[in-house]
């Protein structure tokens, strides 16, 4: 077995140092917030906007853009975890809880299942088990660093979940539909973990 | 005859040339044997690849860095090299927050090892066989591959069938890769001509453009679709997008218009 | 900078591809499933995620070609590729 070639002199752009102890196993800091996509940027006019969430019975709860607004809205700081190493640290973000959302779709009798599916603008596809997203863990955020949420950082709305990697925080995100069972994503049934805890460093499928 | 699914990939190749041929191209261990400044915040990379397969003008190569606790970066940087020429070349913009960039213009040396595979790519390719006119249109660092395929063209005792125009824009004139290259090609050859357009800033008596590629400028540039010239668009990806799509307003084919996309800033 | 900014062309995934194809596969043309349009694969639109490359169609934005390398291994979606045929 040959030895890896190493390159002289290169260290990348990473920086160990004091937030070390904050980061999951192999993930690297930065100060920056790349922008990643699997597609174009979807422009959907507020007007045209609304949330969904959706029984798995069929019954709906829909908010349009006016609606959304008017639920409550929290401040949330939170590290980030992207499956392509890099993180980011107390990052801040205003939404509505999932929670809240809920709640009220159940006021509208829309019941909630054991899995969740979220669905985007232009197709993306995330699944999550709505123990993930209940409980304080997840959000629809709308404002990021104090400032309504760009496009390309999902805007106008994108799902929030800082506890798995990023890819489960779904940008441009539209509607949360209940399953009896479990069905994997875009990335999940490409490759990728299907739950995706970065403390236990699940990337991809076959990871323990 | 349509096939749908997984399964419809049709492997048959006769005829294609030495240079994609290679079974999975491998990673090879190529050595600086020289550095040449191209412009203050650029080189070029001069490099001897050991069994290297020769490659063709518009391709080019993945770079792959290895630190020593096995972290890795990887990136393309097309050939600036024809493929007449006895090194590889490749030219190197520095993007102060890239992580290859700065590597290979600060800490790469004559003497060190680089790993790379290649030659890759068999759509944005030239070679003096296709025939032209050709018309080169390149946005900053997006003038790599179009040199490959002007020096290749200077190879060939043939060239002067084919008729070449280079549209070239750059920052400044201190930004402009090759300049005495490009002087010395043009001045020699009637029928390549290379127009500059500088978008920051003109040197003092400067008579090229002074802005950017707009519909007006390719208009004058650009054979009349008609002549149906082979057209090569590179640079970073909002300008290869508008220079690409004014040529097929304008009228021509966009079969012929290939481009090649560097991402946002054209470098990393 | 948008998603549209990051975009590259098909020669983009030439690299990854050569490690499972022979030929050269920027060069070969590809049908899209959905919109029936046919281009050589150098002139798909690339999105490169660091997860995988999402390779989509210019004229219907539907995806023709995954790509993923999760743990060396390489993966590959053709769903929503008609045909391809290799000149």
């Amino acid at each position: 077995m040959t030895e890896p070639f190493i390159s002289r002199g290169f260290r990348g752009r990473r920086q160990p140092g004091a937030t070390a102890a904050r980061l999951p196993p192999g993930q690297y800091e930065t100060p920056d917030f790349p922008v990643l996509s699997a597609g174009p940027t979807p422009r959907t006019p507020l007007a045209s906007w609304d949330f969904l969430l959706r029984g798995a019975d069929g019954s709906v709860a829909r908010w349009t853009w006016d609606e959304f607004a008017a639920l409550p809205h929290e401040n949330v700081t939170a590290d980030i975890h992207c499956v392509t190493k890099w993180s980011k640290l107390d990052t801040m973000w205003e939404g509505v809880s999932v929670d809240a959302l809920l709640a009220a779709a159940a006021a509208r009798g829309v019941k909630a299942s054991p899995y969740v599916l979220a669905t985007s603008d232009g197709g993306y596809t995330t699944n999550l088990p709505l123990a993930d997203v209940m409980g304080g863990k997840a959000w629809v955020a709308v404002k990021f660093g104090g400032a309504p949420l760009a496009p390309e950082h999902g805007g106008p709305a994108r799902l929030l979940v800082p506890h798995l990697y990023f890819w489960k925080s779904a940008k441009w995100v539209r509607q949360l539909r209940f399953m009896e069972h479990d069905e994997a994503g875009f990335w999940e049934s490409f490759g990728y973990h299907n739950y995706g805890d970065p403390w236990r460093e699940q990337r991809y499928s076959g990871d323990p | 005859m349509a096939t749908r699914g997984a399964s419809s990939v049709i492997a048959a190749t006769p005829e294609s040339p030495p240079a994609s041929r290679a079974a999975g191209i491998a990673w090879r261990l190529a050595t600086v044997v020289d550095v040449v400044t191209e412009t203050p915040r650029a080189r070029t990379l001069l490099l001897d690849v050991p069994g290297w397969p020769g490659h063709r003008a518009g391709q080019h190569v993945d770079v792959r860095l290895t630190a020593a606790d096995g972290y890795q970066a990887e990136r393309s940087y097309s050939i600036a090299s024809a493929p007449e020429d006895p090194r590889i070349a490749l030219t190197v913009l520095r993007l102060d927050d890239g992580e290859v960039s700065p590597y290979l213009n600060d800490v790469l040396r004559s003497g060190d090892r680089l790993e790379l595979r290649g030659p890759i790519g068999g759509y944005f390719v030239w070679t003096v066989a296709l025939g032209g006119p050709l018309l080169l249109v390149a946005g900053g660092s997006g003038v790599v591959p179009l040199m490959a395929m002007l020096r290749h063209r200077a190879a060939m005792p043939a060239r002067h069938a084919v008729p070449a125009r280079l549209l070239y824009s750059a920052r400044r004139w201190e930004d402009v890769f090759y300049r005495e290259e490009l002087a010395r090609l043009a001045e020699g050859d009637e029928t390549l001509e290379v127009a500059f357009t500088l978008t920051d800033a003109v040197p003092p008596g400067w008579t090229g453009f002074g802005r950017r590629i707009d519909r007006m400028m390719l208009a004058e540039v650009a054979w009349p679709p008609a002549e149906q010239p082979h057209v090569f668009v590179c640079g970073p990806t909002p300008m290869v997008e508008a220079v690409a799509a004014t040529l097929v307003e304008l009228g021509h084919d966009p079969a012929r218009v290939k481009t090649e996309r560097f991402g946002p800033t054209g470098g990393s | 900078m948008n998603g549209e900014a990051l975009r590259l062309d098909g020669n983009a995934a030439g690299g990854m591809l050569s490690e499972i194809f022979v030929p050269d596969v920027t060069a070969a043309r590809a049908t899209c499933a959905n919109c029936g349009a046919m281009r050589e694969m150098g002139a798909l639109l690339v999105y490169a995620s660091g997860m995988g490359m999402v390779i989509r169609c210019p004229s219907c934005d539907a995806v023709v070609l995954r790509i993923a390398r999760p743990r060396k291994q390489l993966w590959l979606d053709l769903t929503g590729v008609k045909l391809v045929v290799i000149p």
